[in-house]
C-alpha cells in the first residue's frame, strides 16, 4: 500500500509493481496529483495509472494501520479494510528545520520556520529561504519560489523593499509521471474569482488541456496539461499577458502552432531562473548565439530544461543562423556527408572536397571523413589516401602521450584475461620497458612505447593471440562486466558471456566518438553500465537496455530504454541504437549529447529504433551486419604489410635511431616522462598512506 | 609557393634525407640531420615539399611530422598532433597564436631524393 497519490506515491507505487507486488494507491483528496491537476485532469490520469495495472483509491484517509498475524492491515476513512506486507508514506515533505527548532524560533503546524512576507524569521538577524522557509505557514518545495525568496532577501539586505505574496509564487511544474507528462502553471485551480476554464478533454487519445483566462477571456490565468504537455514551453509565459489567439484554438489539435514571437518581452520564458524573453533577446542581440550561450549568460534553461525549446525557437525568431558547417572546408554537418558518402558512393577525401568541399582539408573534417569511410567499410583504416586522413592515433595505431610516446592497449573483451595472456601483457612490457596502468575499461595500458618500437611490441602480442583493443580510436572501446552468475551469488544472467559476445560483435567500429559499454548480472550494478553509452543489467527474464550515458566532463546516467529482453532481440536493438548514432550524429558527439540534441528526445529514439517508425531498422542491421562481417584486426593488417610497416620508424634518415629528446625517469618502481621543465614535479597526494615524500 | 624559390643565396649545407617516394602526399616524416636537429618534412597535395622545424612548441614534443596536413584559406598547414594548434608550412607562424613560430628550412629535390637547407 502506498499513502500518497503525488508523483513520489505514484513512481513508489510503479517501483512496487515492477517487483510483482499489487500496490494500492490511498489519496486523501478527490484525485491524484491533487497540487497539478485539476478534476478532468485527474479523471485522465487515473485512468492511465490504473493501465498500468495500479489500484488507485482517491478521497479517502488512512485511520489505523495495525498489525495482524504478521502482516499490516490498513482502515480506511470509507470503512474498507486493506491488507499488507508493506506500506509505504508519500504523503508530502516535512522541512529539514531542526536548526530553527534549536535555535528557537517558531515553526510552522506542518513544520518550516516560520516567515513573514520579507522572508525573515521572528528574530529579525535570521531570514530562511526555499523549502525550509514557511510563508504564511506553507512551505514550496519547488525551484522558483526558492529563487524569488533569495531575491527578496538579497534586496532586504541591500535596503530594499521586496515582497513575497503567496499569491504570486509560481508553482508552475512539468514532469514526466509513469510516461505520462503532466504540466500545470499559473492559476491552474481556477481560483480567480470570475475566472472562466477552457477544457480540450480528448479520452481517446488520452490527452487532456485546460486553459484558465480571465472573466472577459482577455488574459491567461493558468492551465493544466495532461498527457501531451509540448505546450507548456510557450503557454507558460503567456501566463498574465493578453491572449495572442483562440484559446481553444491554443489548445487544439491541430489549433495554432505559438512561437517565441507570441510573447510579450515581459514574459519569463524560464521561470525557474526568471528570465524574460526580453533579457534572452538582449543576451542574443549582445552575441550569444547558441543555447549553451544563452544558457551561459543568462541563466535560463539551467534549471528544469523545459524552456530549452523556446530558447532555440528565439534564436530563429532574433534570425540567428546556426551554422552546421563542419570546418571551413565543408558546410555541410558530419551527419549530411555522411549521408554524401553513403549514397553518393564517394569513396576518398580528394573526391569528397572536389565534389562537395573546398581546399585540402584539416585537422577538423579529415579525421571525420576517415571515421565515416571507415565506418561504412573502407579496408584497412591505412589503405591508399585514407592513411591521410588519419590523426595520429589512428595513424599509428596507439595513444599519443605528452611526450611523443605512445600507449599500447590490447583488447581483452569483457575484462576476462587468463593467467597466460596476463604473463604475455607483463613480459611485453618488462621486456620493452613500458610503463603498465590497469584502465577504467578492465585492461591494461602500456605506455612509454616509441613509435620504432611498436610493431615489435605487436608482433609479440599478436603472436600470444591479442588484437587491436582500439583505444586510440572514436570507436568501441570496452564491454566491461561483472562476474554474473558465473561466480556471483546475485547474479541473474551470464553478464560476462554477454559483454564478451558484444564486445567482439562491435569491435572495430568506427563512430563519431568513442563508444563505451558494460554489462552487470543484476541490479546491483557493479558493472556501472549506466555510465555507458549502452549499458545492459541483466533481469530475471532477460536484459534491461539503457542508452545516452557517460561519465567524463558532464558525466550522465543511461537511461531506460526497453527492458526485459532476450539476447537476440537486445543485440538487434543495441545494432540499430549504434548504426542510427553512426549515421546522424555530429563530429565527436557522444551518444549522450546526440539523445538529448535530438526532437523528442529518447521516446523519438525508442521509436525510430524500437518501433521502426521509419522504417530504417532493417537498413540499420544490414549495415551492423556488414560490420561485423567484414572486420578485420588492424594491427595484424599493418604486421602482414611492409608498406604499411614502413611508417613505424623514429626518422626516416635513421630508422633505428630513438628520438633523443624523449627520456624517462623512475617513479615508483616504473618508468615515467621527466617532468616538464619549468613544472616541479610533486605527488599530489597529501596525507596518504604510501605516497613518498 | 615552393621551397626552390625560397632558397636563399648564403651558402647551405644540403642535407640529403630520403627518396622522395617515401613522402606518402599530405603526410610527414621526421628526419634527425647534424648537431641532433629533428624537422618535419611534408609533401602537400600540390606536390610541393616543405620542411619545419619537428618539436611541437606547445608540448616540447617532436612529434610536428605525425600532424595532420591540410590548409587553411589556402595556405598549406600542419596541426600539431598534440594540443591540435595549426602551424603555416610556408612561415612556421602558429595560426592559433600569434606569438609562437617554428623554424622553417629549404627543402628541394634532387634526381628524386628529398634534400633539406642548413645554414
Ligand atoms: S551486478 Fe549483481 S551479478 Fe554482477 S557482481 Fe554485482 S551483485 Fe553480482
Amino acid at each position: 500500500m502506498v499513502v500518497g497519490g503525488g508523483l513520489l506515491g505514484l513512481e513508489a507505487a510503479r517501483a512496487l509493481r515492477l517487483l510483482g507486488l499489487s500496490p494500492q494507491v490511498v489519496e486523501i483528496a478527490p484525485r491524484l496529483m491533487p497540487v497539478q491537476v485539476d478534476e478532468g485532469g485527474g479523471a485522465l490520469l487515473r485512468r492511465l495509472v490504473e493501465s498500468e495495472e495500479l489500484a488507485v483509491r482517491c478521497g479517502v484517509s488512512v485511520q489505523e494501520i495495525v498489525e495482524d498475524r504478521g502482516r499490516l492491515l490498513a482502515k480506511l476513512s470509507d470503512g474498507v479494510e486493506l491488507d499488507a506486507d508493506v506500506v509505504v508514506f508519500s504523503a508530502g515533505i516535512r522541512p529539514a528545520d531542526g536548526l530553527a527548532r534549536t535555535a528557537g524560533l517558531p515553526v510552522g503546524e506542518r513544520g518550516g520556520v516560520l516567515v513573514d512576507d520579507r522572508c525573515r524569521t521572528s528574530d529579525e538577524r535570521v531570514w530562511a529561504v526555499g523549502e525550509v522557509a514557511a510563508l504564511e505557514g506553507r512551505t514550496y518545495g519547488l525551484v522558483a519560489p526558492g529563487y524569488a525568496m533569495a531575491e527578496v532577501v538579497a534586496d532586504r539586505l541591500l535596503g530594499g523593499d521586496a515582497r513575497m505574496t503567496p499569491a504570486e509564487i509560481d508553482m508552475s511544474t512539468q514532469l514526466k509521471m509513469l510516461g505520462v507528462d503532466v504540466a500545470s502553471f499559473g492559476d491552474a485551480q481556477a481560483v480567480t474569482p470570475g475566472a472562466l476554464e477552457v477544457v480540450v478533454n480528448d479520452p481517446v487519445a488520452g490527452t487532456y488541456a485546460k486553459l484558465v483566462v480571465s472573466d472577459d477571456a482577455g488574459t491567461l490565468l493558468g492551465g493544466v496539461l495532461v498527457g501531451d504537455a509540448s505546450k507548456y514551453a510557450v503557454l507558460r509565459p503567456l501566463v498574465g499577458a493578453a491572449l495572442p489567439a483562440d484559446p481553444v484554438a491554443m489548445i487544439a489539435p491541430g489549433g495554432v502552432e505559438l512561437g517565441a514571437d507570441a510573447l510579450p518581452d515581459s514574459a519569463q520564458v524560464c521561470s525557474c531562473n526568471a528570465v524574460t524573453k526580453g533579457a534572452i533577446r538582449a543576451a542574443i542581440a549582445d552575441g550569444a548565439h547558441t543555447v549553451p550561450a544563452i544558457k551561459g549568460c543568462t541563466r535560463a534553461g539551467t534549471s528544469c530544461g523545459s524552456c530549452v525549446p523556446m530558447l532555440k525557437n528565439l534564436l530563429v525568431q532574433e534570425g540567428v543562423e546556426v551554422s552546421k558547417a563542419l570546418c571551413e572546408h565543408f558546410s555541410q554537418s558530419r551527419a549530411e556527408l555522411f549521408e554524401i558518402v553513403a549514397g553518393a558512393g564517394v569513396r576518398t577525401f580528394t573526391e569528397l572536397v572536389g565534389r562537395y568541399g573546398r581546399g585540402r582539408g584539416c585537422d577538423i573534417c579529415k579525421p571525420a571523413v576517415a571515421s565515416i569511410l571507415a565506418s561504412l567499410g573502407s579496408g584497412h583504416v591505412h589503405d591508399g589516401e585514407q592513411a591521410t586522413l588519419q590523426d595520429t592515433n589512428d595513424h599509428f595505431l596507439a595513444n599519443l602521450q605528452r611526450n611523443g610516446t605512445y600507449s599500447v592497449v590490447p583488447r581483452i573483451p569483457g575484462g576476462e584475461i587468463t593467467p597466460e595472456g596476463l604473463i604475455t601483457v607483463g613480459e611485453v612490457a618488462r621486456d620493452f620497458g613500458l610503463y603498465t596502468k590497469i584502465t577504467g575499461g578492465q585492461r591494461i595500458d602500456m605506455f612509454g612505447a616509441r613509435v620504432e618500437q611498436l610493431p615489435a611490441i605487436w608482433r609479440r602480442l599478436v603472436d600470444a593471440g591479442f588484437e587491436s583493443g582500439h583505444a586510440y580510436g572514436k570507436a568501441l572501446r570496452t564491454v566491461k562486466s561483472c562476474v554474473g552468475t558465473t561466480w556471483c551469488r546475485y547474479g541473474q544472467q551470464d553478464s560476462v558471456g554477454l559483454a564478451i559476445a558484444l564486445e567482439l560483435r562491435y569491435r572495430g567500429l568506427r563512430a563519431p566518438h568513442k563508444i563505451k559499454s558494460a554489462v552487470s548480472g543484476c541490479a546491483r550494478e557493479c558493472a556501472e553500465a549506466r555510465s555507458k553509452d549502452f549499458g545492459v543489467i541483466a533481469t530475471e527474464t532477460g536484459w534491461n537496455l539503457y542508452v545516452g550515458g557517460n561519465g567524463g566532463f558532464t558525466p550522465r546516467h543511461a537511461e531506460l530504454l526497453a527492458s526485459d529482453l532476450d539476447t537476440d532481440t537486445l543485440v538487434r536493438v543495441i545494432d540499430r541504437f549504434l548504426m542510427f548514432y553512426i549515421r546522424t550524429a555530429d563530429r565527436l558527439q557522444r551518444t549522450a549529447p546526440w539523445v538529448e540534441a535530438m526532437d523528442g528526445g529518447l521516446d523519438h529514439l525508442r521509436a525510430v529504433i524500437v518501433d521502426d517508425s521509419l522504417g530504417i531498422c532493417a537498413d540499420l542491421e544490414a549495415a551492423m551486419e556488414a560490420h561485423v562481417a567484414g572486420y578485420a584486426d588492424e594491427w595484424r593488417g599493418v604486421l602482414d604489410d611492409p608498406e604499411k610497416l614502413e611508417r613505424f620508424v623514429s626518422f626516416v634518415n635513421a630508422p633505428g635511431t630513438p628520438d633523443p629528446t624523449i627520456e624517462f625517469v623512475s617513479e615508483r618502481g616504473q618508468p615515467v616522462p621527466v617532468p616538464r621543465s619549468g613544472e616541479p614535479h610533486q605527488p599530489v597526494a597529501i596525507g596518504m598512506p604510501g605516497v613518498r615524500a | 609557393m615552393t621551397a626552390e624559390m625560397l632558397e636563399p643565396a648564403v651558402d647551405l649545407q644540403w642535407e640529403t634525407v630520403c627518396p622522395l617516394d617515401r613522402l606518402q602526399p599530405e603526410r610527414g616524416v621526421a628526419a634527425l640531420l647534424p648537431d641532433g636537429v629533428q624537422v618535419a618534412i611534408f609533401r602537400t597535395h600540390d606536390g610541393a615539399v616543405h620542411a619545419v622545424g619537428n618539436v611541437d612548441p606547445f608540448s616540447g614534443a617532436a612529434v610536428l611530422s605525425r600532424g595532420i596536413v591540410g590548409d587553411r584559406a589556402g595556405v598549406p598547414t600542419v596541426a600539431s598532433p598534440v594540443y591540435k594548434q595549426v602551424f603555416s608550412l610556408v612561415t612556421g607562424r602558429c595560426l592559433d597564436d600569434a606569438d609562437v613560430t617554428i623554424p622553417v628550412f629549404p627543402a628541394r629535390v634532387t634526381d628524386g631524393w628529398l634534400q633539406v637547407g642548413l645554414p
